[in-house]
């Protein structure tokens, strides 16, 4: 739980959205394409998804 | 050159802030507890680091490119964007700010009460407030000491182990650490009480956008990507994130400040 914490923290979105992007990335390059860009589009999704959720908690 | 610069910038700003944390900790138990135990704490935590960052390091330098980027890049990314996202809802006022006068105020109400009356609370509080002998010294002072200084100080040791394996260059982080841990630790002889002038959250953002840079490059990189002008696509990386998180501050500012309007506004229903 202490790594879970420390690391994914508050909210597993985040984490999601890296693993789909570094997949995403892997699965491309595998095809011969270079995709750097899937990585920081799927994390930017999963943090604006993240924030979402944190602004309506608030709210 | 330049990844050697952000990499000191980035370990030396986390830990400035991960210090000043520990630091209220520290400062509070250790004046109104016992200084002697607190060191105590202080000395056992920075071990407890040193062994972490001295196995860890060179184990992980030793583990092939292309899966340490990867794994150790998806890591940071995840780390950093955690920051960010937590320096952005500060910054646009949907998370409280950390208030470090307002810990260090809580904290010595909480060791005064305990040294008062020793065995007064329940549970943990009440055994460790009789742990006083504890080992010649005050097991309350010790454990609180050592517990903040190594979570506090276990977010640096991962950047540093992190940063500094992908960067290949583990001393420079390590140094960067200690010099940010020597600056706190002076300033706060010379204060003697909460480090709340800190601008904590705006390092956190700096920091968290560094984080979130290098883990998406090195994470990109050890996936098989390419970047474009392979290193120099970190100085489009680092400014981009920036410019990004500080928008998303602004659209949230402007969001907040309309919802507050919204509900002091009278609803007039006909």
């Amino acid at each position: 739980m202490f790594w879970w914490d420390f690391i994914v923290g508050e909210d597993i979105t985040i984490a999601i959205g890296v693993c789909l992007g570094l997949g995403a990335v892997a699965i491309f390059h595998a095809h011969r394409l270079s995709t750097w860009w899937a990585l920081p589009i799927l994390w930017l999704l999963a943090l604006f998804i993240s924030l979402a959720k944190a602004l309506r908690k608030a709210r | 050159m330049t990844t050697s610069v952000v990499l000191f910038i980035s370990a030396f700003f986390a830990c400035c802030v991960e210090a000043v944390e520990a630091t209220t900790v520290v400062l509070a138990v250790g004046l109104t507890r016992s200084w002697k135990s607190t060191r105590r704490g202080v000395f056992v935590a920075v071990a407890v680091l040193v062994a972490i960052v001295a196995a860890l390091g060179p184990t992980i330098s030793h583990l092939p490119l292309s899966p340490l980027r990867l794994v150790v890049g998806g890591l940071l990314l995840v780390f950093g964007l955690g920051w960010l996202r937590k320096a952005i809802l500060r910054a646009s006022g949907y998370k409280a700010l950390h208030d470090e006068a307002a810990a260090y105020a809580t904290l010595t109400a909480e060791a005064q009460r305990l040294n008062g009356a020793p065995g007064v609370g329940s549970g943990v509080d009440a055994l460790q407030a009789s742990g006083a002998g504890w080992m010649g010294g005050d097991a309350y002072s010790f454990t609180l000491a050592f517990k903040s200084v190594l979570l506090e100080g276990m977010e640096v040791a991962f950047i540093v182990v992190t940063f500094g394996a992908n960067a290949h260059n583990l001393g420079l982080a390590s140094i960067a650490a200690i010099a940010a841990i020597a600056l706190i630790v002076a300033v706060a002889c010379v204060v003697r009480g909460p480090l709340s002038k800190v601008p904590e959250n705006t390092i956190k953002f700096s920091v968290g956008v560094l984080l979130a840079s290098f883990g998406t490059f090195w994470g990109a990189e050890g996936a098989g990507a390419t970047w474009p002008h392979s290193d120099a696509s970190l100085l489009v990386l680092i400014p981009a994130i920036a410019l990004m998180a500080l928008a998303t501050v602004g659209v949230l500012r402007n969001y907040r400040r309309s919802d507050e309007k919204s509900s002091l506004t009278p609803v007039v229903t006909s």
